[in-house]
């Protein structure tokens, strides 16, 4: 039994690594109802300028920090400025488009900037099973996941004080839902944008600084946003809380599907057509098939917002 | 758009590309053209990049050294894959017919790549090499006269690492009971070791289980706990990219003692190492060619090549995989020194390169003359065996550094190539190819 709440465990754990990156996504569209296919790109892009900063000027932890935050917030900015605002009023799908051209353009960028070495990312955590759970449960929970877990905590926290409280925040919710209204009562919607996207650096850095402690700083890190599609659909995709139990539910289920649900399919494929198949590596598309069915049940995800638009 | 800026767009554009392409048709004229399939973007970027800046340092440095093979000068132009079939089958068809004498030999660096250009190469009559990985029984060069998987393929790697892990445990005696994973990449690369491993399983007694990791292997939370729940007394690592890091990672995160890992060739470089880390102290990894800097060739690129600017990435230099394309341009080289031999001092077409390489011989005098000595071993290829060596070379990672844990070695050569020769024979049946030796 303890085997079953290691792997549960593991997998919320998980889980919340996934919520790090959809908190990025979640933020972009809040702010302009779109979704921001560059998000993955970010994340590599602020991680490597980290690392980059770090291995070529010799910096230490915060003062690559604060300049990696810089350079996210500087590309948020040009964003704004080079690709959204010339879009202003145009329909999702061009910004949707737009967002993808980013993404490739960021990925180029921080490969001519800082190459494609693989880099190591130390942030002083040890990424070992606890030895209190090890032995007293038979449990090999990492206390990097730990960590993982409350940074998340302090990141939902504060984004929700920043959507609920604040004045740019509520400016923020208004300008996602409608641009034209929100100009009409006089929000600056290009300022609004920036500041978004600046935040959502910020969230990058983040999730990018623990993704690449675990694996090193490398292009895969790009990948991790095909980690929180699933994550956004099931939470929704304008729920900071969403995102955090979208993350929660699929890095569970992915998990228990792999180690469990394999085993039944492969039994079951034998029975059925008398044929011995190594199935596993499941996870990757069983997140997406609950995502699918979560569409079908609730398109809006969890905590996502209904929409009725009058016709 | 009016139509007139539509035409003056397309028109600049198509001037644009005509100027790129013209000086490279201009410097590729009377020289050895080289048409490269590399990648230095994308997840497996960072392992191409290293690989192919070694690759073509060793070009500049015949032509710095020694004005080119036998005087005649090497020039090469190289297409960036992504590790990507589909842009690996472009690159080769837009490579293919630079140059009067095309792109001598392809290296796909990509299994997945290798199988797309298997059935095109003796069309165009490019051969392909593939140092150390690619299809296992081309090795069988009547049925696959295009094809050379040299120095070792993936079945004498499994073998070894299997022998290797018998050897620890004692004698291949003593792997009877033994459980051993193998966690492999899950595309055409990963699953080339099944069938030798279950081979060895049923000779050799040990239970083996397979685990996949899909693309591109960040995320392995539960293989690595399916691995803790099986209790496996071995895990073969059959990794790539990023794959590899985040493998020992986990491995460290659930508690697997990673001296009981064993990877393969391509999952044994500082890349994989450096990026996990701590986690990776103690691990075992194949290895077709020794790692340093301590070799007569590497001083002479880094005298030749790198003191005169044109080197590729210094940091590279010395690096498992750096020395791995150094290996696998000299190998290409004297294939063509030795066409050279029969066809004339003149730039080699692919048949001719062909001839070269299944006529290649570059025993250990030869090294030593081009500064390899231990890094690789001796090669010998012929009709029979398009392989050559079949030996392997065992590293550890210890205080930031690989270390060589065994000498060379081979696996079970005799089952490797039985096994070779049924499947190379099935696949002739299945192409209606008439097994036999090449003439000319």
């Amino acid at each position: 039994m303890s085997f079953f709440f290691e792997v549960l465990i593991g997998g919320l754990l998980a889980g919340v690594m996934y919520s790090l990156v959809a908190l990025g996504f979640v933020l972009i569209y809040k702010a302009s109802g779109v979704f921001n296919f560059a998000q993955g790109a970010m994340v590599f892009f602020a991680a490597l300028t980290f690392v980059g900063l770090q291995e070529k000027f010799g910096l230490p932890f915060w003062g690559a920090f604060v300049l990696a935050l810089a350079a996210m917030v500087v590309l948020g900015i040009l964003t704004e400025r080079i690709v959204l605002r010339p879009l202003v009023n145009q329909p999702q799908i061009t910004l949707f488009m737009a967002t993808i051209g980013l993404a490739f353009f960021i990925e180029g960028l921080a490969q001519l900037i800082w190459g494609t070495n693989v880099r190591r990312l130390d942030l002083g955590i040890k990424d070992e099973p606890i030895p209190f759970l090890l032995e007293r449960f038979d449990m090999a929970l990492s206390g990097f996941d730990l960590i993982a877990a409350v940074v998340a905590g302090v990141l939902v926290t504060v984004l929700a004080v920043f959507f609920q409280v604040t004045r740019v925040g509520r400016a923020l919710r208004a300008v996602a839902d409608d641009h034209q209204a929100a100009l009409a009562v006089g929000i600056p919607l290009k300022q609004i944008w920036a500041i978004v996207w600046s935040v959502a650096g910020f969230v990058a850095l983040i999730a990018g600084l623990m993704w690449g402690a675990r694996n090193g700083v490398q292009f895969a890190l790009t990948f991790v946003a095909l980690k929180a599609l699933p994550v956004l659909i099931i939470g929704g995709f304008e729920s900071v809380t969403g995102a955090i139990v979208g993350g929660l539910i699929i890095g569970a289920s992915e998990k228990l599907a792999e180690i469990y649900g394999v085993p039944f399919l492969e039994w079951l494929v034998r029975m059925l057509f008398n044929i011995s198949l190594t199935l596993g590596g499941i996870e990757l598309w069983f997140a997406y098939v609950m995502a699918l069915l979560f569409l079908l049940i609730r398109p809006e995800g969890l905590f996502g917002e209904k929409r009725i638009d009058r016709v | 758009m009016r139509a007139w800026k539509k035409t003056v767009i397309a028109l600049l554009a198509l001037a644009g590309g005509v100027a790129i392409v013209l000086p490279v048709a201009a410097q590729q004229a009377g020289t050895q053209f080289m048409g490269v399939l590399g990648y230095r973007v994308g997840p497996y970027g960072a392992n191409g990049a290293a690989f192919f800046t070694g690759f073509l340092d060793y070009l500049a440095l015949v032509n710095e050294r020694e004005g080119g093979i036998n005087g005649v000068k090497i020039s090469w132009e190289e297409c960036e894959t992504e590790y990507n079939n589909a842009k690996g089958v472009e690159c080769y068809e837009r490579l293919k017919t630079r140059n009067e004498t095309g792109p001598t030999a392809i290296h796909p660096m990509s299994t997945g790549i290798t199988y797309g250009l298997i059935d095109k190469a003796p069309a165009d009559k490019i051969p392909l090499i593939t140092l150390g990985y690619g299809r296992t029984d081309a090795t069988d060069g009547r049925v696959f006269p295009w094809v050379f998987p040299i120095l070792s393929n993936y079945w004498d790697a499994a073998t070894g690492i299997v022998k290797f892990i018998g050897d620890r445990e004692g004698g291949g005696d003593k792997l009877k009971g033994k459980k051993i994973v193998l966690l492999y990449h899950d595309s055409a690369y990963g699953k080339e070791p099944h069938p030798v491993l279950e081979a060895e399983a049923a000779k050799l007694g040990f239970e083996l289980k397979l685990i996949p990791v899909p693309h591109p292997g960040n995320e392995q939370q539960s293989q690595w706990l399916q691995i803790r729940q099986y209790k496996p007394d071995w895990v073969i690592l059959w990794g790539w990219g990023v794959m590899s890091a985040t493998a020992l990672s986990t491995a460290q995160k659930v508690g697997f003692p990673r001296d009981k890992m064993v990877g393969n060739w391509w999952a044994g470089s500082e890349i994989d190492t450096e990026a996990a880390g701590p986690a990776s102290e103690g691990y075992y990894a194949a290895s077709l060619n020794l790692a340093g800097k301590d070799f007569g060739v590497v001083k002479d690129v880094e005298k030749f090549v790198y003191a005169k600017g044109k080197g590729g990435d210094p940091k590279l230099v010395g690096t498992v995989l750096w020395n791995r394309g150094l290996a696998a341009a000299m190998y290409t080289v004297e294939a063509v020194r030795t066409a050279q031999g029969k066809f004339g001092k003149k730039p080699m077409t692919g048949e001719q390169t062909r001839w070269g390489i299944e006529n290649l011989n570059v025993d250990q005098k030869r090294l030593d003359q081009l500064g390899f000595a231990t890094m690789v071993p001796p090669l010998k290829l012929s009709c029979l065996d398009h392989g050559g060596s079949g030996l392997v070379r065992f590293q550890k990672w210890e205080g930031g550094k690989w270390k060589p844990a065994s000498d060379w070695m081979s696996g079970d050569k005799v089952m490797v190539r039985k096994m070779v020769e049924e499947s190379a024979a099935k696949y002739a049946t299945e192409k209606g190819i008439t097994a036999g030796c090449m003439k000319g």
